[in-house]
């Protein structure tokens, strides 16, 4: 247990012992090696990584260094990343044998170990984290301390400023106040529907009931999606101290984090900032001295995408099947256990700290009319800058694909791109220009879910696109009711048809009476977005659907029953690069002639259109 | 206005509902019938299947009628064309996933997606594609599961869940491939499913069946050495014209005889008769049993359903259970000695056939401890659905028969008897007799109305010879556990306990003709088939087991004393644990 003044002292120190962490220009002989401890920089050895450095300081008895885990930097294509503080180098793609030349040439001689810088898009070798173009477009709130902070020092999220929200709404505001400021700063839903944070907070506070809730949804299903997980492996207090708050708010003592048991590592970070936090006295008894009780406890979700909907979710929490209910009554009046329930998302919650500490007026300068603060992206597909990207609302997805995402690979055209997965839809190059907010997302047929976002390039067939998607939902459908259950199902089959070139004109038709009807009839919100993959492609990409169900006819080579690979005679160089690769010697011509491929002989593998250097190859 | 009463508009109608009302029955209040398939009232309220959506005027999306409650000022519309095309593609979707072989299905003419299909002229499947495929479970001896004719509707679930508080049925596996299986996917046979067939009841298609053995009946009935005996269950009479269209509740006993005279049984006798023996037999184990204070509460056993339920869950409290066979059992047992004997037939070549409302019957017979010297007492027990395929088979025409009379010596019985078929009736019955042994009188008061109705729980304290008698009549398994667990945390003091298994007793039986979700949700089926017997009851000359001329006949001449040795070796059994699941793990 520590007093408020522990708090205070600890807080005050730390933070001086850790400005190298923000500063460059910090005065101190330390310094501190950060190691990326993200899933994926994890998975690519960062835990080998981080022990080499911490044995050869240790044999070189080199002191005044120290090395620290930290959670995402968010650049997870350059991975395993190491940062140099206070000077902010940033090592990319650094293996357990680069330590040692690390060290030795950094660290003793303080010169930069070349090398190992990151190359940006434009070729320039580049020194800080702040000199990437992946960064500088980017304002991160939700992930603050995400790659700044140990997340598994609570020491080290007090120093910035951790804990303090709490202190200041049970020191100084009133429940009615919370609910003001978080009204005020136009925070929505980050789970993907975007419903007023505050008017939720405001609900389930005025819903009648001794016993509420506060519920965390970590249950991040989106293929490609890792938020959320990011949030909870970098700096999982600010979840916990935004939950309390929420407790605190609504009249609750009790909160659940449903995470899903695929993330071992947001797992175990959870759970060692829980138990630290309750050393504290920060969860448990009498918190602050206020008289305010509230503790937490972690449930581990088995994986299925439905209980990311927030009454399986519930279900799923009180032991039963994970299946939807029928809304309404909604979790505000009738959640866990019958009782008022506050469900958030991640990075919700990620917000609240920042919005009670820098005020509504700060937060709500931010972003679009009706979509403010910023929003966690998970960048992928052909892109060249893969990883997590925060953005005020309203930036340009051409913005996040070109200069955060350093634009398409191989210098492929951009396509579309897929926001909201499964449940989202797909904006094409026309609307590149479009500012991700809620409201625009909507307008152009997507949505803006929970942030994965994946770019497609022109060597991608939106049908198969659209399959892909529903076959996702058919895997993830819960069976409850029959428009989702049968209704997906049947989707994916005529989608495959046509893939198959065994479609029909019709079959378009049929498509598009069943995504309208399972739009509208499905109980829950997986159900009801699962068509939107297919209604959006349509609506782009009419034209394609039309070629595969009437020519039978693929313009990419993904459909391998119906591609048609031939040479633009126009673009042929007769490089011969395309022969070379091709493995069944379909293609035919010699020395500067130009080839021609044997259609008798074409496997349809598509190797040769992306090895042509001249786009010659459709 | 009052408070709790809200003013909506449906259809353009304006329609006051009590809060709390569901859209779909304030729909009917006002005359409005809204499709649903799920749905099965105070039972499965769940909105699965979505035929029963509703557009609400102001509400994103569609509105679940049988779960959503009114609200003041709503605006509801049943039937705009979004509606119905959104219904259609429900529709369809289900179909396209569901053996259409409907022509050689036990539920043809009696399926609520059939008539769904004919309301909406499906003529071609829309949707063709995969449909899930699974292994039809005919092991158990009562029913059978096929599930290529689920449309996953959760009737049965919740009935087995929620009314008789078993849980032997749930979903299992995801999205398309989900369905409604078993613990680790066993038969019913192997898992803690205790026959009583409600699930059958609740299924709107050929998901679930009884096992039939129509085909062994006419086999018997064809040949000439067989001397093949039927014996109707009391609440057969008041049921099996509904399956031709008659009015519920009607009581077609004299017509019932004449069918099964036309189809050929040599001899038709009345379980009725059966149920006399039973409460001879048991008011004179109640009346030993109330001496021996010890012994009580004494439990009913005639519910095959029930008695399974026990052993497989409350094996300790066996020893309460009546040794009394059930009514055809008893009866069965005694056309194969009496009859047999007096009428010089070999037992051997008489072919019982018990004409039950119940599916766990056919677990019954099969019973070995069912058998006296040899011989099973019953040979067949089909149910009330399969004798009206017989009649239909036989091409008679039911509505326009001639009553007929059950044969001597075997066909009289009393009123007591004919409200065995209804819950609280057995108590009723065994009251009537027990308080005359008692008293050693011929008492007047034979009505004991505090257990009649149709209340789960129905408890009494009556009067016998000066004693005070607790009694408790309880129907549906949930109910009986209940009851058990009262008694076995010693919080009741119960004498005479009578259960039945199925939610109304055995006119409710899970062998009786299917009522659709419509009916059972605007009719009160189980009052009109107990009124019935009632009827039979209060127009009954003698309505005391014990005074019946046949039985008191039996005993004087073959039986001896009720309870006696001979009466013991025919007419009584035993019990014993069983295991809830029998299967490797």
């Amino acid at each position: 247990m520590k007093t408020l003044e522990e708090i205070h002292i600890i807080r005050e120190n730390k933070r001086r012992e850790l400005d190298l962490r923000v500063n460059t220009k910090a005065d101190t002989r330390e310094k501190h090696i950060l190691v990326c401890h993200g899933t994926g920089c994890t998975s690519s050895k960062s835990p080998e990584i981080l022990e080499n450095f911490r044995r050869i300081l240790k044999e070189k008895n080199i002191k005044n260094v120290r090395v620290i885990k930290t959670g995402c930097f968010g650049l997870c294509a350059k991975g395993p990343i190491v940062i140099i503080r206070p000077e902010d180098t940033f090592y990319a793609m650094v293996t357990p044998e680069d330590c040692e030349e690390i060290i030795d040439t950094h660290i003793v001689k303080g010169e930069i170990v070349e090398r190992l810088l990151c190359k940006d898009i434009d070729g320039k070798k580049v020194k800080a984290l702040d000199e990437l173009n992946f960064y500088k477009k980017q304002k991160r709130i939700a992930l603050k301390n995400c790659g700044v902070i140990n997340p598994e020092d609570i020491d080290e999220y007090i120093a910035f400023n951790g804990y303090k929200a709490l202190e200041k709404v049970l020191k100084e505001m009133t429940p009615e106040e919370v609910v003001d400021v978080v009204s005020k700063s136009g925070l929505r839903g980050r789970g993907g529907a975007g419903f007023p944070t505050g008017k939720k907070w405001e609900l389930t506070k005025s819903a009648k009931g001794e016993q509420k809730y506060v519920v965390c949804n970590a249950d991040e299903g989106d293929p490609g999606a890792f938020m959320d997980r990011s949030i909870l492996e970098g700096d999982p207090h600010t979840v916990l101290e935004a939950m309390t708050i929420a407790g605190f708010t609504i009249g609750a003592n009790k909160g659940y984090i449903y995470v899903r048991a695929e993330y071992p590592i947001a797992v175990k970070r959870l759970d060692i900032a829980i138990k630290q936090a309750r050393d504290y006295g920060l969860l448990g008894k009498n918190i602050f001295d206020s008289g305010f009780d509230f503790d937490i406890e972690i449930r581990l979700g088995a994986g299925a995408f439905v209980c990311g909907e927030e009454t399986a979710l519930l279900e799923s929490i009180e032991g039963k099947r994970g299946q939807p209910r029928v809304k309404p009554p909604y979790p505000a009046n009738a959640g866990l256990w019958g009782k008022p329930t506050l469900i958030n998302n991640v990075e919700t919650y990620a917000n609240i700290t920042q919005i009670i500490l820098n005020g509504f007026e700060w937060y709500s300068s931010i972003g679009t009319e009706k979509s403010k603060g910023t929003k966690v992206f998970a960048l992928g597909g052909n892109v060249n800058n893969i990883g997590l990207v925060e953005v005020p609302m309203g930036t340009t997805l051409r913005e996040i694909v070109y200069d955060i995402g350093g634009g398409i690979p191989n210098g492929r055209d951009f396509k579309a791109a897929q926001t909201g997965g499964p449940s989202g839809g797909c904006i094409p190059k026309e609307h590149l220009d479009t500012p991700i907010d809620y409201e625009s997302l909507k307008e152009i047929g997507s949505m803006m879910g929970s942030g994965g976002l994946i770019v497609m390039d022109d060597t991608k067939c939106m049908v198969s696109l659209a399959k892909f998607y529903l076959e996702f939902t058919v895997s993830e459908s819960c069976g409850k009711c029959t428009p989702c259950r049968i209704g997906t199902k049947r989707m994916l089959e005529i989608l495959e048809r046509l893939c198959n070139g065994e479609g029909e004109e019709s079959d378009i038709y049929r498509l598009e009476t069943l995504a309208k009807n399972i739009q509208k009839a499905s109980i829950c919100g997986l159900g009801q977005s699962a068509p939107n993959p297919v209604i959006s492609t349509l609506n782009y990409f009419r034209e394609e659907f039309k070629e595969h169900a009437i020519d039978k006819a693929c313009r990419t080579a993904e459909c391998k029953a119906l591609a048609k690979i031939g040479i633009d005679e126009e673009k042929c160089k007769g490089c011969g690069l395309c022969q070379k690769h091709c493995p069944v010697n379909a293609i035919i011509g010699e020395g500067r002639d130009k080839r021609r491929i044997d259609q008798s002989l074409c496997i349809k593998c598509g190797t040769c259109i992306a090895t042509c250097p001249f786009h010659a190859i459709v | 206005m009052e408070e709790n009463i809200v003013t909506l508009t449906i259809d353009g109608e304006t329609v006051k509902a009590k809060k709390g009302t569901t859209i779909l029955q304030a729909a009917k209040q006002a005359g409005i019938d809204i499709p649903t398939l799920c749905f099965l009232k105070d039972i499965n309220e769940v909105g699965d299947c979505r035929m029963c959506i509703v557009e609400v005027e102001g509400r994103r999306g569609f509105a679940t009628s049988c779960i959503q409650t009114v609200e003041e000022g709503m605006v509801v519309h049943t039937h705009t064309p979004n509606v119905l095309e959104a219904r259609r593609t429900v529709l369809d979707l289900i179909i396209s996933n569901h053996a259409k072989d409907c022509l050689t299905c036990t539920r043809s003419g009696n399926c609520e997606l059939q008539t769904l299909a004919t309301k909406f002229n499906v003529l071609h499947v829309e949707y063709p594609g995969e449909m899930t495929k699974h292994k039809i479970d005919d092991k158990s001896p009562a029913l059978v599961r096929d599930f290529n004719k689920c449309i996953l509707c959760r009737r049965c679930v919740a009935t087995c869940k929620n009314v008789q508080g078993i849980g032997a049925i749930d979903c299992i596996n995801r999205g398309f491939e989900s369905c409604i299986s078993t613990v680790g996917d066993h038969s019913l046979n192997d898992v803690n499913c205790t026959f009583c067939g409600q699930c059958i009841e609740a299924c709107p298609t050929g998901a679930l069946h009884e096992k039939e053995t129509i085909k062994e009946a006419w086999a018997k009935l064809k040949d000439p050495d067989t001397y093949v005996i039927a014996q109707t269950a009391p609440s057969i009479r008041v049921a099996l014209g509904e399956e031709f269209g008659m009015e519920i509740g009607t009581n077609v006993e004299g017509k019932m005889v004449t069918a099964l005279k036309r189809l050929g049984f040599n001899k038709v006798f009345d379980t009725n008769t059966g149920a006399d023996f039973t409460i001879m037999e048991e008011a004179n184990e109640f009346v030993e049993r109330f001496k021996k204070v010890n012994e009580l509460p004494m439990m009913t056993s005639c519910c095959p359903g029930w008695v399974r339920y026990i052993e497989e869950n409350y094996p300790e409290l066996l020893p309460h259970l009546s040794s009394c066979k059930s009514p055809h059992q008893m009866f069965g047992a005694l056309i194969k000695s009496y009859y047999a004997k007096k009428e010089n037939i070999d037992p051997n070549k008489i072919y019982v056939i018990s004409i039950m409302p119940c599916v766990a019957k056919k677990f019954e017979a099969i019973r070995p401890e069912m058998q006296t010297q040899g011989l099973y007492d019953v040979d067949n027990v089909i149910t009330t659905r399969e004798l009206s395929r017989m009649i239909k088979q036989a091409n008679i025409e039911f509505t326009k028969l001639e009553d007929s009379k059950f044969d001597v010596p075997m066909g009289e019985a009393t009123g007591a008897a004919a409200i065995f078929g209804t819950t609280g009736g057995v108590m009723e019955a065994a009251l009537r007799t027990a308080q005359d042994i008692l008293t050693g009188e011929d008492l007047e008061k034979i009505e004991f109305k505090a257990v009649r109705g149709g209340k789960g729980i129905k408890k009494a304290t009556v009067n016998i010879a000066g004693k005070e008698i607790k009694v408790v009549a309880a129907s549906g398994l949930k109910n009986a556990r209940t009851i058990l667990e009262e008694i076995k945390s010693g919080k009741a003091d119960y004498q005479f306990v009578e259960i039945m298994a199925c939610p109304g007793g055995c006119i409710m039986g899970g062998g009786q003709p299917i009522k659709s979700a419509k009916t059972r949700s605007e009719v009160d089926v189980r009052k009109l088939r107990a009124n019935a017997l009632y009827s039979i009851d209060e127009k009954s000359t003698i309505r005391k087991s014990h005074e019946n001329p046949i039985l008191q006949k039996i005993y004087k001449d073959y039986l001896g004393k009720p309870g006696g040795e001979l009466a013991h070796k025919l007419l009584h059994t035993h019990y014993e644990k069983r295991e809830k699941y029998n299967f490797e793990t």
